[in-house]
C-alpha cells in the first residue's frame, strides 16, 4: 500500500493530468443519461465533501449542519432565479454569498463554545434552516417547494444536455479543488491545522483562533452554497425535504469515509459512497443495509478513512529528501 | 523601560484559591531567570497570567514598558512573548517542519487573497520560511526529523520542537516551562547546551524547572515560589543559602 502512495506522490501531476483527461473524455464514452446523472451527482457530492472536510478535517470542528448551507445556496438561486430572471452566473455568486453569511453566523458562536458544544449548535442551525424554509411560504412556497427553476444559463446561453452540464460541475470541483489546495498549502492553511491540533498552542504563537475558524465557516459555506446553487438549477425542483439533518449526516460520512483532511481522500469518498448505492439497486431493500454495514466495517478496520493518515505533500518531501540524501552519498565516493 | 518582562503586584484568584498572591519580577535583556518552587506553587500558573491564558485578578504585566496585562494570548505572541507547555502541545498532525513554520505565523503577511492567487508575496515567504525553518531545525538538532510527524517525535525531541517553534516566532523573550521535564540526563545536558547557546544568541529566557542542578547551572538570577508567594529572590547562591527556601522547598528533597 505504501509503494502505491508513494508512486502517486511521485507522481501526482502526471496522474492529475491522465485523470483530467479521462474525466474530459468520459461523457462522449458513456453517453446514457442514467450514467450521466450519476457522474454529475458524484461531481456535486464531491464539493459538498470537500467543503465540509474543510470544518471536520482541517479546522477540526465537527458541523452537523451542512446540508443547511447547500439548502441555503440552494433556496437563494431557486428563488432569484424563478422571481428575478437571475443568469446562473449571477445565482451562483448570490448563493455564496448568502451561504457565506450563514457561515459566519454559523461561526459566531465560536467565540464561546468550541468542539461538542458547538457540534450541537450546527445541528440546532440545520434545523432552524429547514424550518423556516419549511414555514416562509411567501418565499420559499414551503413543503410545496420551488419548481421550474430554470436551466443553468451563462452568457445568455442555457445548458440543458447532460454532457454540457456534466462539464459545469467538472468545473466547479476543479474551482473547489483548486481553491482548498491553495487556502491548506499556505500560511492560512497552517494557521488552522495548528488550531485544529492544539487551540492553545496555536494562540500561543498569535494565530487569532477565533478569526481562523470563522473564516472556515465561511468559506466551507460558501462552497456548500455553490453546489446548491448548481443543484437547484440542475435538478429544477427543490423542498426542504432534501436539506435535513439526515442529509447533513450523509455529508459527514463522506468526509469520514474518504478520510478526514485529504483532499484525494474527500474525493473518493464522495465518489464511492455515491457510486455504491446505485450498482446495488438490484439488491432492492437491501441496499441500504449493505451501505450500512460497509460504513461499519470500513470504521473498524480504517477508522482514519481510506486517506485519512496519508499525506501526500509530507510523503513527497521525504521522498525527495531521501533522493537528495542517495546523490549526496554518491557524490563522496 | 529597560526590562523585558515586569510584572508588577500580580495577584491571582480562582474562587477563594489565592493562586498568585502579590507577585513582583522583572527581566533584563539577556539574562536567564529561573522560578522554582513546589508543586503547586503557582508556577505555571504565572506564566499563565505573563502569557494572556489568564488575566490577573490584580496587578500588571508589562513587555518592554508597554501594559499588556488586557492582551489575548495571540496578542502577546505577537508582542513578543513566546512559550512553551509542561504538557507537550505540539500541532500532532503536522510535520516537524510544518510546526517550526507556522510558528513563523506572526511574522509572515500572505494572506487569503496571497494564498489562493499563488502572489509573489505567497511564494517569497514560502522559501523564506523554509530556509529559516532550516536554521531553527539545525539549530535544535532536529533536522534529520523534518519530515516525521510532531506526534511521532521521541519525548526530549518533541521539547526540543516546541522551543524551536516558540524561537519560530521572534520572541523577545521565551518563556519554558519545565524544559528538563522527564528528559534522562544525557538528554538533559544536550538541552543544557543549547539553552546556553541561545543566551549567547541574545535571547533572554524565563524558565520554570524542577531539576534543581538545571536551574543552579544556567540561571543568573531565580525567584522562588511558594503558595503563590514570592518567598525568596536572587543569585542561585544567595537563594539556595535562603532559609525560607530551604524549608519550603530544598529541604523537602534532602
Amino acid at each position: 500500500m505504501n509503494k502505491i502512495f508513494e508512486f502517486c506522490a511521485r507522481n501526482t501531476w502526471k496522474l492529475l493530468g491522465t485523470l483530467l483527461v479521462l474525466l474530459a473524455v468520459f461523457p462522449f464514452v458513456f453517453t446514457s443519461s442514467y450514467i450521466l446523472r450519476i457522474a454529475i451527482t458524484v461531481l456535486m457530492f464531491i464539493v459538498l465533501s470537500l467543503s465540509l472536510n474543510l470544518l471536520i478535517g482541517y479546522l477540526g470542528q465537527m458541523s452537523m449542519g451542512h446540508a443547511a448551507f447547500w439548502g441555503i445556496g440552494a433556496y437563494t438561486a431557486a428563488i432569484l432565479s424563478t422571481k428575478l430572471n437571475v443568469s446562473s452566473l449571477g445565482t451562483f455568486l448570490a448563493a455564496m454569498l448568502v451561504a457565506g453569511v450563514f457561515g459566519l453566523l454559523l461561526g459566531l458562536p465560536v467565540l464561546k463554545l468550541k468542539g461538542y458544544y458547538l457540534t450541537v449548535v450546527t445541528l440546532g442551525f440545520c434545523e432552524i434552516i429547514r424550518l423556516v424554509e419549511l414555514n416562509w411560504m411567501d418565499l420559499t412556497r414551503g413543503s410545496l417547494g420551488i419548481a421550474g427553476i430554470p436551466p443553468l444559463n451563462f452568457f445568455g446561453k442555457a445548458f440543458k444536455s447532460s454532457r454540457s452540464v456534466y462539464f459545469i460541475a467538472l468545473l466547479l470541483v476543479i474551482f473547489t479543488v483548486y481553491l482548498v489546495h491553495s487556502i491548506i498549502n499556505s500560511r492560512i492553511g497552517l494557521a488552522i491545522m495548528a488550531i485544529r491540533d492544539d487551540d492553545v498552542a496555536a494562540a500561543s504563537i498569535g494565530i487569532h483562533v477565533f478569526v481562523y475558524k470563522v473564516m472556515v465557516f465561511i468559506i466551507a459555506g460558501m462552497l456548500a452554497g455553490l453546489a446548491g446553487a448548481f443543484y437547484a438549477h440542475y435538478i429544477s425542483f427543490i423542498d426542504p425535504s432534501g436539506f435535513t439533518t439526515g442529509q447533513s449526516m450523509e455529508l459527514v460520512i463522506l468526509a469520514i469515509f474518504g478520510g478526514l483532511g485529504s483532499i484525494p481522500g474527500a474525493i473518493l469518498g464522495a465518489t464511492i459512497l455515491t457510486v455504491l448505492p446505485e450498482t446495488m439497486r438490484a439488491l432492492m431493500e437491501y441496499r441500504g443495509m449493505i451501505y450500512g454495514i460497509i460504513i461499519v466495517v470500513m470504521m473498524l478496520v480504517k477508522p482514519d478513512g481510506l486517506l485519512g493518515r496519508v499525506n501526500f505533500k509530507y510523503i513527497r518531501q521525504r521522498l525527495s529528501a531521501e533522493k537528495a540524501k542517495k546523490q549526496e552519498g554518491k557524490s563522496h565516493e | 523601560m529597560s526590562e523585558v518582562l515586569k510584572v508588577v503586584d500580580v495577584t491571582q484568584r480562582f474562587g477563594g484559591l489565592v493562586a498568585l498572591a502579590g507577585i513582583h519580577l522583572y527581566i533584563k535583556p539577556g539574562e536567564i531567570v529561573g522560578i522554582i518552587g513546589p508543586n503547586g506553587a503557582g508556577k505555571t500558573t504565572l506564566f499563565n497570567v505573563i502569557t494572556g491564558i489568564y488575566h490577573p485578578t490584580e496587578g500588571k504585566v508589562y513587555l518592554e514598558g508597554a501594559d499588556i496585562t488586557s492582551y489575548k494570548t495571540h496578542q502577546i505572541a505577537k508582542a513578543g512573548f513566546a512559550r512553551t507547555f509542561q504538557n507537550i502541545r505540539l500541532f500532532g498532525k503536522l510535520s516537524v517542519m510544518d510546526n517550526v513554520i507556522a510558528g513563523m505565523h506572526t511574522c509572515r503577511k500572505t494572506n487569503l487573497l496571497d494564498a489562493i492567487l499563488h502572489t509573489k508575496r505567497r511564494r517569497r515567504e514560502g522559501r523564506e520560511a523554509q530556509e529559516k525553518a532550516e536554521s531553527l531545525l539545525k539549530l535544535m538538532d532536529l533536522w534529520e526529523d523534518r519530515h516525521s510527524l510532531a506526534s511521532a517525535l521521541p519525548y526530549g525531541h518533541q521539547r526540543r520542537l516546541e522551543i524551536a517553534r516558540a524561537l519560530a516566532t521572534e520572541p523577545k523573550l521565551l518563556l519554558l516551562d519545565e524544559p528538563a521535564a522527564g528528559m534522562n540526563e544525557q538528554e538533559t545536558l544536550e538541552l543544557r547546551e543549547m539553552v546556553l547557546q541561545l543566551k549567547k544568541m541574545g535571547l533572554t529566557i524565563l524558565l520554570i524547572e524542577h531539576d534543581m542542578k538545571f536551574v543552579m547551572n544556567i540561571c543568573e538570577r531565580i525567584y522562588v515560589l511558594n503558595h503563590g508567594e514570592l518567598i525568596a529572590q536572587g543569585t542561585p547562591k544567595q537563594v539556595s543559602q535562603d532559609q525560607a527556601v530551604i524549608e519550603a522547598y530544598l529541604g523537602e528533597e534532602e
